[in-house]
């Protein structure tokens, strides 16, 4: 059993970096996600692990450097909100081109432009559909808890070293501000440059060996047959994450005869809803998706053919609710309910949504 | 008493004909030749190879390191050149 | 003595360099690149460091850069090359880092990242190769075009009033405490060539001895742009690029005492 201690989302990105060995973190401040580069510089990694934290001069730089040691086959991170990510845009394109891990922590706030520094949830499609320019995914991870934010740090890490492709854990202030008690997770070393070319030498840029030949890493590629070829790879790595690596989870799902559908902090207040609506003699289930790429397709799919209607709860003007249509097909209606601009819904809200949309209409 | 004389090879198919190599000799043994190479170019030759010192100027300036160079030091004895290295 | 007995192993004073790839270079009739990649691959042989060499490549001209050296290369986006280098070099120590860089590259779209990294003296080597105009895109107006200088995007000759004004980038890196190394070279003679070796050595022996960023400019030509010959260009850049763009050392601390500077920590 890992340490237990009170702590804020954004203060437990940073302790768990540290603790599932990262090599280095790279970032630029911006509300509501400043304390995770505080936190790391107030820790000073460098003593303890030897993980390198740079502020860098934009978030621009910040995922370029992310690029370049990731590359080297390091295990590296960065850390922005809204506005960064969109900085950031290129390069996570160049990184999902090249095909490297990382992982990208968006705390998100509201939009468009400099927005709010309130939550929001309206990163879902640039999150979700790529972001940056070209055919590419960023494997997403939701979480719904302090205690989530300390464990998807090296899930994020997991699946992005598994298939070669940036993660990005999609938060938002809610969770990154809110102060929960969490189980640290327990120390893992980082690996050694040895081991990084036994596991990675086939690819890394870490200084060409007489045994290997040497490696090129590059997005770029002339020959419009190789380049579509290198597209379908992509195409089949996204497939399979899609085949082995949905998270999700149901509450109350079993009997339920209305369906509410939310991610991260809207999820919270869903399952507060879904409470109020059981003790009004309402059958109604969550179903919190984990990973929003690969989407739970297949879960909803399921539980279309067993409820009336879903209402999907976000912090938006309704973007995760076109992938619930999609997989839920045109056999039960499928509603909308947000509040925008930096607005958290409460759950009385949600329940008199589900009750106007759905049960009423 | 010692005489140095060079020779160069170009690469014919990789030279791009630029000329920077005929200038930079400062024997003037390299011109460009009125063929071309299979990818059009006027590809360096020695017009004047006895004048070759092997002073590589003219494969220090290639961009495309197509040319090497050649030098050997010869003694002149009785008139007959004999080889000294 | 005939040809045959002249061409032989025994007598090989110059070749292509052994760490240079047997693919064709891309690059047009005459391009200075080619030299500058030439220079690289003898540099790092010089030195044996190609086992721990990374090169970072930019966008432009120079993007296929690694298909040209036998080391390690990952390539940059536009501009943003001193910052994968950054994240290599910080990750990677004990590794040597270079980019190599074009003008539109390093000083337009990449003022940002090539001066916060060498503002934070950032242990690697950066070559500039600046030939005043964007050569793959087809000869638009570089930020270090010349004023009157004719490009697809001033076809009238550069106009301070409406273009602004050509950027001295390096002396501005050479006023950064993180440099150590900063000079400005070129590769149009036998001589020009042999010195800018020297600096590019030396530069790389600064990366080595970890004495911060050194910024090594090579000012160049581009002929197929300059819509010149290739001799052309190079009279047309020593006329009208070196008065402006004064070839020399801008700074050398390498022989500075290490307890003048603030040495990078990790």
């Amino acid at each position: 059993m890992g340490e237990l201690r009170l702590m804020k989302g954004n203060e437990v990105i940073a302790e768990a970096a540290i603790r599932c060995g990262c090599d280095g973190y790279f970032g630029y401040p911006i509300t509501p996600q400043s304390e995770i580069m505080e936190t790391l510089m107030d820790r000073e990694p460098w003593n303890e692990t030897g993980m390198v934290v740079l502020q860098a001069e934009s978030e621009i730089a910040s995922i370029h450097m992310v690029h370049g040691a990731a590359g080297s086959g390091k295990k590296v991170m960065t850390s922005s909100s809204s506005p960064g990510i969109s900085l950031m845009a290129e390069g996570i394109s160049y990184i999902a081109g090249a095909e490297l891990p990382c992982l990208i922590v968006n705390v998100q706030r509201g939009g468009p432009g400099l927005g709010t520094i309130q939550p929001s949830q309206a990163d879902y499609f640039q999150s979700t559909k790529g972001g940056g320019h070209g055919d590419y995914r960023l494997i997403v991870l939701a979480p719904s808890s302090v205690q989530e934010m300390n464990d998807f740090v090296e899930t994020g890490f997991k699946l992005a070293f598994k298939y070669r492709n940036p993660a990005m854990i999609l938060t938002d202030g809610v969770i990154g501000q809110m102060m929960e008690k969490v189980v640290l997770a327990d120390y893992i070393p980082r690996v050694t440059d040895e081991e990084i070319d036994r596991r990675h030498g086939s690819w890394v840029t870490n200084g060409r060996k007489p045994h290997r030949e040497r490696n090129i890493i590059t997005s770029l590629e002339m020959d419009s047959l190789k380049m579509e070829q290198n597209n379908i790879r992509l195409q089949d790595k996204y497939a399979k994450m899609e085949e082995e690596d949905v998270l999700f989870e149901e509450v109350q799902c079993e009997d339920a005869e209305y369906l509410l559908v939310a991610f991260g902090s809207s999820a919270r207040i869903c399952q507060k809803a879904v409470d109020q609506c059981r003790e009004k003699g309402i059958k109604v289930g969550l179903l919190r998706p984990i990973t929003l790429f690969p989407f739970p397709k297949k879960p909803i799919a399921a539980l279309a053919k067993q409820v009336k209607g879903m209402l999907v709860v976000e912090m938006n003007a309704g973007q995760m609710v076109e992938d619930v249509q999609l997989a839920a097909g045109c056999m039960i209606p499928v509603k909308h309910f947000g509040r925008m601009g930096g607005i958290i819904p409460s759950p009385a809200e949600v329940v008199e949504a589900l009750e106007q949309k759905l049960i009423g209409g | 008493m010692a005489k140095v004389i060079g020779a160069v090879v170009v690469d014919n198919e990789e030279c791009k004909g630029c000329g920077l190599c005929v200038v930079a000799c400062p024997q003037d043994v390299l011109s460009q030749n009125k063929q071309v190479n299979g990818r059009g170019y006027h590809y360096s030759f020695m017009k004047n190879p006895e004048a070759c010192i092997g002073c590589s100027n003219c494969a220090t300036v290639c961009p495309d390191s197509c040319i090497v160079v050649y030098r050997v030091k010869i003694q002149e004895v009785r008139n007959e050149p004999v080889l000294v290295s | 003595m005939n040809l045959a007995d002249i061409i032989n192993p025994n007598n090989l004073v110059y070749e292509k360099p052994k760490l240079l790839t047997e693919n064709t270079m891309h690059y047009c009739p005459g391009c200075s690149h080619g030299v500058v990649h030439k220079l690289l691959a003898e540099v790092i042989l010089d030195l044996d460091i190609q086992e721990k060499t990374i090169g970072v490549s930019p966008v432009g001209c120079a993007v296929f850069a690694y298909n040209y050296i036998e080391i390690d290369w990952q390539e940059a986006a536009h501009g943003r090359a001193p910052a994968v280098a950054t994240g290599i070099a910080r990750c990677n120590p004990d590794k040597v880092v270079f980019t190599y860089q074009g003008d539109g590259d390093l000083a337009s779209i990449g003022t940002a990242e090539i001066l916060h990294a060498c503002n934070r003296g950032e242990n690697m080597v950066v070559i500039f190769v600046n030939n005043g105009i964007y050569g793959m895109t087809g000869g638009q107006m570089a930020p270090t075009t010349l004023l009157g200088q004719v490009t697809a995007t001033t076809p009238n000759g550069r106009d301070a009033g409406r273009n602004g004004y050509p950027l001295k980038i390096t002396e501005l890196i050479a006023q950064l405490p993180g440099t150590s190394y900063v000079t400005r070279q070129s590769v149009h003679t036998p001589a020009s060539i042999r010195k800018c070796k020297k600096a590019i050595s030396k530069a790389f022996q600064a990366a080595i001895d970890k004495k911060g960023t050194s910024f090594v400019e090579v000012v160049s030509t581009c002929n197929m742009n300059w819509k010149m010959s290739p001799v052309k260009s190079n009279e047309w850049m020593v006329d009208n690029m070196f008065p402006f763009y004064q070839p020399g050392d801008l700074k050398d601390s390498t022989k500075a005492d290490p307890a003048s500077y603030t040495p990078l920590k990790n």
